[in-house]
């Protein structure tokens, strides 16, 4: 597939190089990270751009690479009339996402307790296949976790006030209908909030860095201070709740495209009209999805907090263990941009992108309103991550979007070939690194080598201009689902 | 993982977050456990699952690509709100290819016990497509871990 150089870091697939497409294709990345993207991604992009009302351009960033449907790091925005919802746009873990807390600690003090810290932190959140969580729900009452999202969670002692300000949408998406989710949904997801899953999701302790070309400014705005600061970082989704959603509505509409008269290049991206009740119904069981991870991660925090006296001997608050910020990174949200100089509202997909409103966006509140929406991009377990800002750049660009986190760069086979995940956790305790894991097969499979390198995606979205780098977390301690 | 009826190859080569397979079987039914058998290698090593409880299930779907989706889904549902792990699977595929009927055995899963790996989200539709090729059923599937 033919493609030409925009700029430095953008590269387009004209709409010749696939009858059907409807918009380019639009890859962001290095010359580096260009030449490693696998094909994939291309074919993938590509066919999201025939999608039926798409806008401008069908996006994918420099994390990018093969999924399903859309490839990881698409970003696609509809026509609400014209256009189309996508669970495939989406992925399975809905609302999967990061959340960054601070704490008043530093990595001196952190240190000589660091593995009876790990060691509560892997008692108190189940990580892994078949764990429940410590919360026992009604049927009733998960409809108000699934509805209120992290609401619920303050209103029943899980939250501090505070904490809803620093999550996206305040953590409760508006338009969830618990009508329009199956009884296997609830079932399948009724007693695991507050549990961290499997695969890449993660809790992990930092220590912050502010390397070359970081915002120290910014940074200490946004509660994070000083180097050798200590953070906690979570990374997880909406568990087999959201699993569940999306299978079902892949499912449905499948026959809902027959109705419509849609046809996709992969069934992968099964879609129906914004505007059909097929449509608003995904809409809404995607919102309780959403909102159902955002209680997830309110959950694990309380959990974290909680694990952190016990380990410290001091109330949460004397830790200074304040949120940060919490986003999603795969959702469908409605959202306005100028199209064809009028502001036009879109629903905007973002599968493995994150949203990066820049100062001055009205959706922002406070701090975030001055100084852009923050940005968390999770990297490797054995490379770190970042805080970034989003930029008005972004919205003018990329639909508010910008990259997740490193990306894969090998699949979970080949990782396992290379590594066993006892050594791996033996390599990693050398480097000063300590590893808790539901699954030794697991751990191998989320090797650093596995991945890109978070840096070089760092750089790609920051030197484009969509998100602006602001401070590198390095792990210290790791739990792995 | 080899039988003489059935066996599925893992798909290395893609830079993805998923469980891709190739799956082969003499017969349809073949096929299904054959795919059913790679969704919980994903997940644990199988061979000491003990087949203690047992489950029906009754799967429709539109064609045959959507009952092997509805099936798989089936399973990973069943993974979750019973917390099993499952080894045997008796499979009967209805005449015009739109049911089916399966029973299902497996154990409750223990940390102990059983070799934990990683979890299965959903089952996908991308690449699956049954077709034959040289007298035996062939697809493609992609789990999402």
């Amino acid at each position: 597939m033919q493609k030409k150089r925009i700029n430095e870091y953008i590269w387009e697939i004209p709409p010749d190089q696939k009858p059907g497409m409807k918009v380019p294709a639009r890859i962001v990345a290095s010359e580096k990270l260009i030449s490693g993207m696998d094909e994939g991604v291309y074919n993938q992009i590509t066919n999201v751009a025939c999608l039926p009302g798409i806008r401008q351009y069908a996006w994918c960033m420099p994390d990018g690479h093969w999924g399903y449907g859309f490839p990881i790091g698409g970003v696609a925005a509809f026509d609400m009339d014209e256009g189309v919802i996508s669970p495939g746009g989406i992925g399975f873990d809905i609302n999967c996402g990061v959340r960054l807390i601070r704490t008043s600690l530093a990595e001196d003090e952190v240190r000589p307790k660091l593995k009876e810290l790990v060691d509560t932190l892997f008692r108190n959140i189940p990580a892994g296949v078949g764990k429940s969580g410590s919360v026992s729900l009604s049927r009733r009452e998960f409809d108000n976790v699934i509805t209120q999202g992290a609401g619920w969670c303050q209103k029943n002692g899980y939250a501090w006030e505070e904490d809803l300000n620093r999550i996206e949408q305040r953590g409760q998406i508006p338009g969830a209908d618990s009508s329009a989710v199956s009884d296997k949904a609830v079932n399948r997801g009724v007693d695991q909030i507050g549990t961290l899953g499997s695969g890449n999701h993660y809790l992990e302790v930092q220590s912050v860095r502010f390397d070359e070309g970081c915002d120290a400014e910014t940074s200490r705005l946004l509660g994070i201070e000083e180097p050798g600061q200590v953070t906690i970082m979570i990374h997880c989704g909406s568990r087999g709740f959201g699993h569940q959603i999306g299978t079902d509505y892949l499912q449905s509409f499948g026959s809902a495209m027959k109705r419509y008269g849609i046809t996709t290049n992969d069934r992968e991206l099964a879609c129906a009209p914004i505007s059909s009740p097929e449509g608003k119904q995904y809409f809404g069981a995607m919102a309780c999805a959403a909102n159902a991870a955002f209680a997830n991660r309110q959950v694990i925090t309380h959990h974290v907090r909680q694990s952190f006296e016990k380990v410290f001997g001091k109330p949460a608050d004397r830790l200074g263990m304040n949120l940060v910020y919490d986003v999603a990174h795969n959702i469908a949200k409605i959202e306005t941009y100028d199209i064809e100089g009028r502001p036009t509202k879109l629903l905007v997909h973002r599968k493995g992108a994150t949203r990066a409103y820049g100062p001055g966006n009205p959706a922002l509140s406070g701090i975030f309103h001055q100084l852009g929406q923050p940005v968390l991009v999770g990297g490797s377990m054995q490379a770190g991550s970042y805080l970034m800002v989003g930029t008005r750049m972004a919205e003018e660009l990329t639909f508010g979007s910008t990259c997740h986190g490193a990306g894969r760069a090998m699949s979970r086979a080949a990782a396992k070939k290379r590594v066993r995940g006892s050594d791996l956790l033996h390599q990693m305790e050398n480097e000063g690194i300590i590893v808790r894991t539901a699954s030794f097969s697991g751990l191998a499979e989320e090797a650093g080598f596995a991945y890109k390198n978070v840096s070089d995606v760092v750089e790609a979205v920051h030197n484009l201009g969509i998100s602006r780098k602001v401070a590198r977390f390095h792990p210290m301690a790791n739990i792995k689902g | 993982m080899r039988s003489a009826r059935f066996r599925f190859e893992i798909v290395e080569d893609l830079a993805s977050a998923d469980f891709i397979f190739d799956a082969y079987g003499q017969t349809l039914e073949d096929l299904f456990k054959a795919c059913a058998t790679a969704c919980f290698t994903a997940m644990t090593e199988i061979e000491p699952v003990e087949p203690i409880k047992e489950y029906n299930l009754m799967v429709d779907g539109e064609d045959l690509n959507e009952l092997l989706y509805n099936y798989i889904a089936e399973l990973i549902y069943l993974k979750d709100t019973e917390k099993s792990f499952f080894s045997y699977f008796e499979i009967h595929i209805a005449e015009d290819k739109k049911s089916l009927s399966s029973v299902v055995r497996g154990e409750p899963i223990d940390y102990d016990k059983h070799v934990i790996k990683t979890d299965v989200k959903a089952v996908t539709y991308h690449d699956l497509n049954i077709t034959e090729r040289n007298g035996e059923y062939v697809t493609r599937m992609v789990l999402d871990l």
